[in-house]
């Protein structure tokens, strides 16, 4: 696991290394144990080394047997073990024992369909010198992060955006249209990124540079269909769990010791059990505890843990932590929040760093895959609703969906209709099980300034959504196309990145999921969706596969939904949170109306009611958190950007 | 009960819409169709309606007619302080 960067040079301009420094030592927190550069009068290739296989040999960037292809890559492809047997078969000699040169022997015999062979998690660029070729690519699901743009005839490549902002000309600018889709969608629409002119690569895609030409083609498609409705249960069952065993066991391939992540939760405690079965030694787990009962699972991870025998660590969190270090998190998130999920987790990984791990294991992707969140259960109730509008039984089944969300209990039914959207129109939409989430986070916009209002109203998210989708996606059916939505969005723009890669990375943890190997998901994706929620019961196949291996408990447990206090992190009506500096300095009138962004009279508003206690709904909940996590990008990237700062030292 | 108009559309204009209404608010604008109103707000409001006018709301009592927008909120509220006026059950 690493951090990568890059500069391919157009016209005639001079190929600065300090430049390329700078961009990598930016992200050496992705890579403290060491830093390697290849540069000719082409290219600058840039690495920053996490060392976890063949810790002595795995230098990069890396090159094959004459020197004529290059590599600087971030991630782990778990089956190289079998394709540098086959490499070897065909005649490569290799030098080292890494799954980097695996990739460059790989591209030599397979050139950019080589990636269709990896089972892994990677962002990379090969650079191909006899065809003067830059060759990138990012993994199928998107758990590693990969950005890219051009200045003056120069493409730039890192993974991270803050490495592209180091170098000299590329403007600094929050995209609108992005900060529209992100006030939408929680995620902006690759490739779109928050900041205008910065792309991201898609995850499944791979892209070239050759002759000052761009292309970037999809390798690799999510595909519900056809459905394999002859899916006969107990088959099912057995070839989840064979595929889900050898994904956690090639994800145990590492020359430093592996912990895993332990939330409570089914997933993780899965991901757990198989560990377990398949090490001799004891297993080092990691937890976050909430002081805030309202979140807490601690009493789920001690049962856990203490049922699996593991050797587990806990960080036990405040509102207080959370935002002490919010503007750290928006650092490494590089984009605006509406949730504070993601910092416990940058807490849980200096708990993991501290313990001296670099790699960990986590349920991320088995709610996407299998069937578990709220979001497919509520749709489904509201499909069931809509069929027999008049039933007066139908919609208080939305309120046994919610059992913690105290006010929704009261509500009445002409209330619950409006909410939850089942209208008839309604009803055809091809984003019906997103719609109630969607136009709750669109009111958010009733934030921002005058200014950028018009720019607002004149672009409907929604629309270029429609474009992205693939052309089957109308036909497949609603529990499967929200499914897609999940997966192809909010996992990659959301939980991977701003709660996985940027949370982990930043204190050199790498985590591997073994529930997001390709094979795990596309068997997932035939499964009929009767079989991944019965009824309402919510990852019902993977329950049914892994009794025995995990506490009843746990097993039987309804899903609770991983969460974080928001407001009361930052402001508190009964004075028992410290008040922090920049909260009040970032949402001041003069700030808000300087930095153009929002309105300041509504934000001061919304600032007096967060005072006087009384924001407890998720939209201004939302609101708060998305306004003030929209003013530390504008703050660390726009206003002042630090890693402008070491350019100009340097020069 | 001018004044309790003015009164309520202060409240819904500034709680929900932080004070940017871009459209004047009418009288018989429905909270719900403008999208004014989640299930929070519901929630807001009653706390709201029993502070201020020191009236005591029953769950059945929680419906749009009776609170989905200004005009049905003075119906309401003048029916209730009424009751209240003449010592019958609040």
């Amino acid at each position: 696991m690493c951090g990568i960067a890059g500069i391919l040079r157009g016209g005639n301009g001079r190929l600065d290394r300090t430049i390329l420094q700078n961009m990598i030592e930016l992200i050496r927190y992705r890579g403290p144990d060491a830093a390697g550069f290849y540069t000719d009068k082409h290219v600058g290739l840039a690495h920053a080394r996490l060392s976890i296989i063949d810790l002595g040999g795995g230098h990069q960037p890396m090159h094959n047997e004459d020197k004529s292809i290059w590599v600087t890559y971030n991630g782990e492809i778990f089956n190289y073990v079998e394709l540098r047997e086959e490499l070897i078969g065909k005649g490569h000699r290799f030098s080292t024992q890494s799954d980097t040169e695996v990739l460059v022997h790989l591209y030599e015999e397979k050139g950019e369909d080589c990636v269709e062979y990896l089972n892994g998690q990677w962002a990379f660029a090969i650079w191909d010198s006899k065809r003067k070729k830059l060759f990138l690519s990012r993994d199928r699901l998107g758990v590693r992060p990969l950005f890219y743009t051009s200045t003056d005839k120069t493409f730039l490549f890192g993974s991270e955006i803050k490495s592209l902002l180091a170098y000299p000309g590329v403007r600094r600018e929050i995209d609108l249209h992005a900060l529209n889709q992100l006030f939408t969608f929680w995620v902006t629409l690759p490739p779109r990124t928050i900041f205008a002119g910065i792309s991201e690569l898609p995850p499944g895609h791979s892209m070239t540079v050759e002759n000052g030409m761009v292309r970037i083609r999809p390798y690799w498609h999510l595909d519900y269909s056809p459905l394999s409705m002859k899916s006969v249960e107990h088959t099912s069952i057995d070839t989840l769990l064979k595929l889900l065993t050898d994904a956690t066991k090639i994800r145990l391939r590492s020359d430093v010791p592996v912990g895993a992540y332990l939330s409570g939760g089914l997933d993780s405690t899965v991901i757990t059990a198989l560990m377990k079965k398949l090490t001799e030694n004891s297993i080092k787990t990691f937890s976050i505890s909430f002081e805030d009962s309202e979140f807490d699972e601690s009493a789920f991870q001690k049962e856990a843990s203490s049922f699996l025998h593991t050797d587990h660590q806990d960080i036990r969190c405040s509102y207080q932590d959370i935002g002490r270090v919010f503007p750290e998190v928006i650092w490494h998130t590089e984009k605006p929040l509406l949730r504070t999920a993601p910092a416990p987790l940058f807490l849980l990984s200096k708990l993991v760093h501290g313990h001296g791990y670099k790699v960990i294991l986590t349920g991320e992707g088995s709610d996407e895959i299998l069937g578990g969140y709220d979001v497919f259960k509520e749709a489904k109730i509201r499909r069931f609703w809509g069929a027999y509008p008049s039933s007066r039984m139908r919609p208080l089944l939305l309120k046994k969906l919610y059992p913690y969300l105290r006010n929704l209990q009261s509500q009445p039914e002409a209330y619950l209709r409006a909410f939850f959207h089942v209208g008839q129109e309604d009803l055809k939409s091809p984003f019906f099980s997103h719609l109630p989430r969607w136009e709750l986070t669109s009111k958010l916009k009733l934030f921002l300034s005058d200014d950028i209002k018009s720019d607002v109203n004149g672009y409907d998210p929604l629309a270029e959504l429609t474009k992205l989708l693939p052309s089957n996606y109308f036909q497949w059916d609603g529990f499967s196309q929200a499914q897609y939505l999940e997966s192809m969005y909010l996992l990659p723009g959301y939980i991977l990145s701003s709660q996985g890669d940027r949370m982990a990375m930043a204190h050199s943890v790498e985590g591997r999921f073994p529930f997001l190997d390709y094979r795990v998901v596309e068997f997932a994706a035939r499964i009929p969706p009767r079989l991944k929620m019965r009824v309402l019961n919510e990852k019902y196949l993977l329950k049914q596969a892994v009794a025995g291996l995990i506490p009843p408990a746990i097993q039987k447990r309804p899903k609770q939904p991983y969460r974080a206090p928001d407001v009361k992190s930052f402001i508190s009506a009964d004075g028992k949170v410290r008040s922090h500096e920049y909260v009040e300095e970032l949402l001041s009138p003069k700030r808000i109306h300087d930095d153009g962004i929002f309105d300041h009279a509504a934000v001061q508003k919304l600032v007096a009611k967060a005072r006087k206690g009384q924001v407890i709904g998720i939209k201004d909940n939302m609101a708060l958190v998305g306004i003030l996590s929209t003013q530390l990008v504008v703050d660390q990237f726009i206003n002042s950007f630090s890693g402008r700062e070491l350019n100009e030292q340097h020069s | 009960m001018n004044n309790i108009a003015e009164e309520l559309r202060h409240f819904v204009v500034e709680n929900y819409l932080f004070g940017r209404s871009d459209v004047e608010l009418k009288g018989d604008d429905s909270f719900l169709d403008r999208g004014i109103i989640d299930s929070t707000g519901v929630l807001e409001l009653v706390t709201f309606l029993e502070g201020t006018y020191q009236i005591q709301i029953q769950d059945e009592e929680v419906i749009p007619s009776n609170l989905d927008s200004i005009n049905n909120l003075l119906r309401f509220l003048e029916a209730k302080l009424r009751i209240a006026g003449n010592g019958g059950e609040p």
